[in-house]
């Protein structure tokens, strides 16, 4: 991927793909900025993929290094897969960003930074000897310092804001010089501050004001050198109606969508918890689509109120991170008990314990997959990106009702924060799995509540319904009858029973793909989840350099595809690159006696392209 | 509770097939009897009639109930119900617990689905032990219970379940016990309130913690030691003879003589359901030490009905979604959009 550093080392103008991360306080509004950047990207027709990184502070001390908010993106007019892995443009508000940020930026990057910000007071608080803006110390890159703060003042005067609120709209004019920069219309922005301040409206004047200040000091200020205004073509894409979308939102419209292919109400119990929360806020707006949303008094009603709203009809949902799905375990087992229908969404962040709770992290597998007391099968499905959790979503509800079992679906704070341009999906091309309930006796005279069908699965029965009165719970059930049953062959029995039920599913799931390269081969990267960026660039860059490695990308954790153990043996090596210290790769291993090797990255920060790259290019050179 | 039309059973309808467990004299059996019992006087249907219950040896009545049941786990029986409720308000929920599994391990969602009102009746079947696990001292335990896990006597001061339910926003607060023949009149009046209706059942588990409530529940000198509690009628006990009486310098109760059975002229109390402060002064007599000599209330004690939550939540729901287009493709295309032409 062409990169504006390495373009214009090359002397070009026109690269394919840029990197800009705007960092600053976590009060300097940073995420506000690159979300409104990243819908003018989307708007101009190119390809993204963001990565919002902020401190777990709310409002962190100003200017600490702990407090520094960062939001990446990478957009290009070719496909986009990750947030990039150095960034081609750094904007820093402050010191501390400054310091945080200098790191990642690239050999001969553009450093934009506030000059205003580097006092003495601040430089301290960013351990920071001497001004490194002016000691020399940033000469490997090009650095543009000029006093924003200074700037956004003098273009928000005329609207007599205190010195406070004047200094809130200097990220609006970082975003109007960074507009200029790539060629974007200011329209659309103007529209959106007007409407986000319709009841300040000289709230509203005063960001314009400062956006359209940044944007032409960009266009008229006497600055040679780095500062270059870059145009990139629009992406090459599918045709059709596109909007960005984050994992939590599409998520959120997945479960709406199949909700409704299950021809049932949604009733969702939620917690608030880091990353998890952002689906409840989304799903408690969704009411018309015959969504409840309860926010319980912790993890653990949240999922028994799931539960019982299943066993009364409807489709029950909840979701969480790993400390709360922590504390649902047992209410799964008994939902596998009971063999009622349940979504588990579980948005994962570092751990363990309180952990990392704003950072990214896979390391939920074994939780997910082996995490309860007894045997206690459950299907697993992982979101690779945004707009591929909307299917996940549908998949899981699928999957719930179809084989009355509670399904875990993951995701990762990555991608419930990050956006992606998302084709809006037609939902008529979604095959319906309507709901059958029970009405009727189901044995002759008989109801047998645990009479199963093809696939395993019970009879789904509501109560108030006539004449189908019986009992569930958490003992184990007599085959058939579900009557308290003790007996070592019935136990032995329903253990074996709802084991195939799930491992069944593995006939009912699409058979393992190889996304890019052959089956069979030399090496071959299996990955899960939001690693999908990462792998894929890094194998597409290395196949380009003639190496023989495929990329296969696994959605259905639990049960894993049929073919996938074939699959895997049809390559000399295998590599499973994830964001723990190797679970998916000790899953494979015992499923199939692959020697999957591991590649682990536990700093909280999504993978970089190139370190996939070395992984391929080592184990090829072995 | 709910109105439904009345159906017509009898108690025989409400016994299932299943083999009753519970310890031989355990008063569960009592407890069961009396709702069988309750159930056709209220007219309630059995398809309709939803036991939940969490875990301990009164969690496992709803498999002894010819109704829907579910035995879910351990002190989480309250979410459970908000959650059936919530999906289908028709539907009318009992739900059973203890002392162990509602004001320990599930005391936090007792306290929420009180605070909240979820429209059903709680029966808390409190027998001052865990029975299921062998007898270990509970919640409700008095100070020096000896038990496996206490040989030497429990340290912890017990709780008061009213006094919680109280605390908790509770707008039904009842008492009883398994052998009063009062019980089912208690039970109705449970199921006559809309909203979370709390009654705290004394149980006796003849086996660990026997005959712990004979000190009011036998019959044996039940007119001194029980006080029931009927609104709009004076607080008397002990024949009419005894009458409890605001004793307003301290801003407490006490005892009064009853004369000829002239309550008025002993300024005796008159019962009121709706008074929540008097409530609160009643769930506490024989129990605090203070009041160790005066009898126990029973009956309903507080019975002020409000909104219920899953009434609230409905209609937020449907004011929310007045006028709203549920179309999903034009919410999935929603937002700032762009199209890519061909
Ligand atoms: S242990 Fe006690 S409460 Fe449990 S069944 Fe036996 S007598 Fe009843």
């Amino acid at each position: 991927m062409a990169t504006l550093a390495a373009e214009k080392q090359a002397g070009q103008t026109a690269p394919e793909a840029v990197v800009v991360r705007f960092a600053g306080d976590s009060g300097d509004g940073m995420q506000l900025t690159g979300g409104q950047f990243t819908l003018s990207t989307a708007l101009a027709g190119n390809d993204l993929a963001t990565f919002p990184d902020f401190p777990a502070e709310i409002r962190a001390p100003q200017g600490t290094l702990f407090g520094v908010s960062a939001f990446q993106i990478n957009f290009g007019s070719t496909a986009i897969e990750t947030a990039g892995d150095a960034p081609d443009v750094l904007v820093a508000m402050n010191t501390a960003a400054l310091k945080v940020n200098l790191p990642a930026l690239k050999p001969g990057g553009l450093v934009i930074a506030d000059s205003g910000e580097f006092t003495k007071r601040n430089l301290d608080k960013a351990k920071y000897d001497t001004n490194p803006l002016e000691d020399g110390s940033l000469a490997k890159w090009d650095l543009l310092a000029f006093d924003i703060s200074a700037l956004t003042l003098e273009a928000v005067k005329p609207f007599g804001l205190g010195n406070k609120e004047a200094l809130r709209c200097k990220n609006m004019w970082t975003l109007g010089l960074a507009l200029w920069m790539f060629d974007r219309p200011r329209e659309p922005l103007h529209q959106w501050l007007k409407q986000k301040f319709a009841k300040a409206p000289e709230l509203a004047e005063a960001n314009i004001a400062a956006l359209n200040a940044g944007h032409a000091y960009g266009e008229t200020a006497e600055i040679s050198g780095p500062l270059k205004q870059v145009h990139i073509d629009p992406a090459e894409t599918e045709p059709g109606l596109y909007r960005t979308v984050t994992g939590a939102e599409a998520i959120s419209l997945g479960l709406v969508a199949g909700a409704q292919l299950a021809n049932l109400p949604m009733f969702f119990g939620g917690y608030p918890i880091t990353p998890a929360s952002a689906i409840l806020h989304h799903l408690a707006r969704l009411k018309e689509f015959g969504v409840t949303t309860f926010q319980a008094e912790d993890e653990i009603a949240a999922i028994c109120a799931a539960i019982g709203a299943s066993y009364a009809g409807q489709l029950g949902i909840t979701s969480s991170s790993g400390p709360g799905i922590a504390l649902k375990g047992e209410a799964m087992g008994l939902a596998i008990m009971t063999e009622l229908p349940l979504v588990i969404v579980n948005s994962q962040r570092g751990g363990p314990s309180t952990g990392l709770p704003t950072k990214t992290e896979q390391s939920d597998l074994y939780q997910a997959v082996y995490g309860r007391n007894g045997d206690a099968p459950m299907p697993v499905i992982a979101t690779r990106s945004p707009a591929d959790a909307f299917e996940c979503a549908i998949e899981a509800c699928r999957i719930a009702v179809q084989y009355m079992t509670p399904v875990m679906l993951l995701t990762d704070g990555y991608i419930a924060n990050a956006a992606e341009p998302w084709k809006v999906p037609d939902p008529a091309s979604y095959a319906p799995f309507p709901v059958k309930f029970l009405t009727e006796k189901n044995d002759g005279e008989n109801l047998l509540p645990y009479k199963r069908d093809a696939k395993g699965a019970r009879p789904w029965i509501k109560p108030g319904t006539p004449g189908l009165m019986h009992r569930i719970g958490g003992i184990e059930k007599q085959e058939g009858t579900g009557n308290l049953d003790y007996s070592p062959e019935n136990h032995q029995a329903m253990t074996d029973a709802r084991k195939a039920k799930v491992d069944g599913i593995a006939n009912d799931i699409p058979a393992q793909d190889v996304c890019l390269g052959e089956e069979g081969g030399k090496l071959a990267l299996v990955g899960w989840g939001s690693t999908f960026g990462p792998i894929h660039q890094a194998v597409r860059r290395a196949r380009r350099k003639g190496l023989d490695v495929s990329h296969i990308h696994v959605r259905h954790i639990w049960p894993l595809p049929a073919n996938l153990g074939d699959l895997l043996k049809s390559y000399d090596k295998v590599i499973v690159p994830e964001m723990n210290t190797g679970q998916f790769k000790t899953v494979l291993r015992d499923q199939f006696l692959v020697d999957a090797r591991p590649l682990n990255k536990t700093s909280g920060q999504p993978f970089q392209i190139a370190e996939i790259e070395a992984a391929i290019e080592q184990a090829l050179a072995e | 509770m709910n109105e439904l039309t009345r159906i017509e059973t009898t108690l025989k309808d409400w016994e299932s097939d299943q083999e009753v467990r519970w310890c031989p004299g355990c008063g569960d059996y009592a407890i069961l009897k009396a709702v069988q019992r309750t159930l056709p006087q209220i007219g309630a249907d059995p398809a309709n009639t939803v036991f939940v219950s969490g875990i301990g040896c009164s969690s496992r009545f709803p498999y002894y109930m010819e109704s829907y049941g579910f035995h879910t786990i351990h002190g989480r029986a309250p979410a459970f119900a908000t959650g059936i409720k919530l999906a289908n308000p028709e539907l009318d929920i009992w739900l059973v617990t203890g002392d162990g599994d509602g004001m320990s391990i599930g005391g936090n969602h007792t306290m929420h689905l009180l605070r909240r009102n979820l429209d059903c009746q709680i029966m808390l079947f409190n027998n001052e032990i865990y029975g299921l696990t062998k007898g270990q001292y509970s919640p409700t335990s008095r100070q020096g219970t000896n038990s496996p896990s206490s040989p030497l006597g429990s340290v912890d001061r017990p709780l008061s379940p009213c006094a919680f339910a109280l605390g908790s926003g509770a707008r039904f607060v009842a008492r009883g016990f398994d052998v009063s023949k009062k019980l089912p009149e208690v039970l109705i009046a449970a199921h006559a309130h809309k909203g979370a209706a709390f009654v705290e059942i004394f149980q006796n588990c003849i086996v660990y913690n026997k005959d712990r409530f004979d000190d009011f529940a036998v019959p044996k000198g039940a007119d001194d030691t029980q006080l029931w509690c009927e609104d709009g009628q004076p607080l008397l006990f002990a024949g009419g003879t005894k009458g409890i009486s605001l004793d307003e310098p301290n801003c407490t109760l006490k005892i009064v003589d009853v004369v000829d059975g002239d309550w008025e002229a002993a300024h005796v109390a008159v019962h009121n359901t709706k008074n929540r402060g008097l409530a609160h002064m009643l769930i506490d007599l024989r129990i605090t030490p203070q009041f160790a000599d005066f009898p126990m209330a029973l009956g309903v004690i507080y019975d002020d009905p409000r909104p219920t939550f899953e009434q609230s939540v409905i209609e937020q729901n449907a004011k929310a979604a007045e006028g709203k287009d549920a179309n999903l493709a034009k919410l999935l295309g929603k937002g700032q959009t762009w199209t890519v032409e061909g």
